[in-house]
């Protein structure tokens, strides 16, 4: 197992904060708009270097959505900021419409997604989120797992033409992608080559996958660790030869079994390559207050929780 | 720009086209289509600065137009095909398999003319304010022009997209409001009352002004004194009066036409009261 160095504990949005700052300053077309979170989102960097570019929604998320669309349209490229429930759940039907069925060029950023948004509880915990967006027709839905990706998809996005859902969430939490790894839309990031089993991981899940990669090989168990970073659409081929190789499979990620990474995962290998799989993800419930670390544990997506799916995985090979 | 004179009747030809596309599909909405027809006409034949023979999606440097009540497309397709963008022979094709002429307006199949796709209620008036923000951004002295039902008022990101305008004094849209007081169920006030809705507009920071959308002095008179609002500090509402079913008899004053294809004897009937002009059918 190759070893990872934390550079650094800082939260996923910032990251996008300072991507979108960077991208604000490569390509003028670029506009951001939040809906009364612009700190929480640290849109607050784009919005003092070009006021001009950057508009206040308010508390009106369904208007956002929709301006955002217009603006699109019109040319823009507008980035929209509120929280990832706010983003999805509650405008969905503006986003299918505006967004989506009109292909407009609008970069839908969620933060504050999945449980490990932590003490708010389960009004704001969004666990449905993938599953709403990547049902879209030609929708993009990316969950970077640390500062450092976030912030190359940020930049990435702005430079694909196309209706984007960029998710990322609130907690610090470990950087261990280094600033230069360049970020491909679609291409799923190899993160360490392993023989036993294939853990594919999403989000902040990642690094908790990363993990349960040491605890395996202390096990005696290769772990092959790939992260897909982009959910839709999802690298086929990646899967399938990590799949082919290892003989078995388990996904991570902060959000529903149903409709998240791990279904994509499943229903292509179902239909490709039928392969023991096991799932670590929210199982049909809703989250509640408590730290990120406790809600990890408690709802079974610590690493620990990884390690034993990837022997399960394992037992279940022929 | 077509002569001024020839205005009412290219809206009789339009409302033949209605009439005519709904009842070959026995689908549609010829109601809010027909109230609609002389607005649209006046419009996309005299007051709007655009190019129908270089339809471009972003509409920078020329007016746009978003109908956020995107069910009455039959007058939106109309208008579009006899103001250029597209032959009028494909009207015939409207709601068909495989037709760019969508049951309600969309952007996908590649339509010239349509801008953003539209039929759930509410929406559009949004997607109007992004394209007047973007030319705001550029400097881009033209119109955006909006269309929303009235009945869609009970949407509540109407209201959003109305305090929004007037926050950002998006003074370079002109929005009109089909006020024809029916919607599917029955008449505006039984269904949802949306009373008032000069005080609401005011309340929320706009200047409006009413006028009857089905007679042509007025729309002449009005039209112009809107345009001169625009670029005073304040988005612009039209309050326009319409008759839904407007030209045929037995559809007007009734609700029972929003959403009814007529049939073979309805339709001979009114296109007797409708005669063919010098444009032709498609």
């Amino acid at each position: 197992m190759k070893s990872f160095e934390i550079l650094d504990n800082k939260d996923t949005r910032s990251g996008f904060g300072a991507g979108l700052l960077e991208i604000g300053k490569q390509d003028p077309r670029v506009v951001a708009m939040c809906a009364d979170l612009t700190g929480s989102l640290v849109m607050n960097l784009f919005k003092d270097e070009f006021p001009d570019r950057f508009f206040q929604a308010g508390i009106m998320e369904a208007n956002m959505m929709g301006v955002a669309a217009g603006m699109a349209l019109a040319g823009k490229i507008p980035f929209t900021g509120t929280f990832a429930n706010f983003s999805t759940g509650r405008v969905y039907d503006q986003i299918r419409q505006s967004i989506a069925y009109s292909h407009a060029n609008v970069k839908i950023c969620a933060s504050h997604a999945g449980l490990t948004l932590g003490e708010d509880g389960a009004t704001h915990q969004i666990l449905e989120d993938i599953g709403l967006m990547k049902m879209l027709p030609g929708m993009v839905v990316i969950n970077p797992c640390d500062y450092n990706q976030t912030k190359a998809a940020t930049i990435a996005i702005a430079k694909y033409f196309g209706p984007v859902y960029l998710r990322f969430g609130r907690p610090k939490w470990p950087v261990f992608i280094s600033e230069d790894t360049p970020f491909e839309i679609g291409k799923a990031l190899m993160l360490n080559e392993g023989t036993d089993v294939s853990i594919f991981a999403t989000g902040h899940l990642v690094w908790k996958a990363i993990q349960a990669g040491q605890q395996l090989a202390e096990k005696g168990i290769s772990a092959e660790i790939i992260n897909i970073h982009t959910i839709k659409p999802l690298d086929v081929e990646a899967v399938i030869n990590s799949a082919k190789k290892t003989g078995c499979v388990v996904t991570a990620e902060e959000h529903q079994m149903n409709g998240g990474m791990g279904d994509s995962i499943a229903q292509l290998l179902a239909r490709k390559l039928p392969t023991p799989l096991e799932m670590v993800a929210v199982n049909d419930s809703f989250g509640e207050s408590g730290t990120p670390d406790q809600l990890l544990v408690k709802y079974g997506l610590d690493h620990s929780d990884i390690t034993a799916a990837a022997e399960r995985a394992i037992s279940r090979k022929n | 720009m077509a002569d001024i004179n020839l205005l009412p009747e290219i809206a009789r030809q339009v409302r033949r086209d209605i009439l005519r596309m709904v009842h070959a599909v026995s689908s549609g909405h010829p109601g809010g289509s027909l109230g609609c027809a002389d607005y649209l006409t006046a419009l996309y034949f005299h007051y709007m600065k655009h190019d129908p023979s270089n339809f471009t999606g972003h509409g920078n440097g020329e007016d746009v137009f978003v109908m956020s009540n995107g069910h009455i497309s039959p007058v939106f397709y109309s208008v579009l095909a006899r103001s250029g963008y597209f032959p009028k022979d494909e009207l015939a094709t409207f709601r068909k398999l495989n037709t760019r002429l969508q049951g309600h307006p969309t952007t996908h199949e590649g339509l010239p003319g349509v801008r953003v796709a539209t039929g759930s209620l509410g929406q559009g008036l949004s997607v109007a304010l992004g394209f007047a923000m973007q030319k705001k951004l550029d400097n881009d002295s033209s119109t955006v022009w909006a269309l929303t039902g009235d009945g869609e008022l009970q949407e509540g990101q109407i209201w959003e997209a109305v305090m929004f305008a007037a926050h950002n004094k998006l003074d370079n849209i002109l929005v009109a409001v089909d006020f024809n007081q029916q919607q599917i169920d029955g008449s505006t006030e039984e269904v949802m009352g949306i009373t008032e809705l000069v005080s609401k507009f005011r309340a929320f920071g706009w200047l409006t002004i009413e006028m009857d959308g089905n007679n042509w002095d007025e729309i002449h008179r009005i039209l112009p004194q809107a345009q001169n609002h625009l670029g005073c500090g304040k988005p612009v509402v039209i309050i326009m009066k319409t008759e839904m079913g407007q030209g045929v008899d037995f559809m007007m004053g009734t609700h029972a036409w929003h959403g009814k294809a007529p049939n073979d004897d309805q339709l001979a009937k009114a296109l007797a009261q409708l005669p063919e002009t010098q444009f032709g059918d498609y």
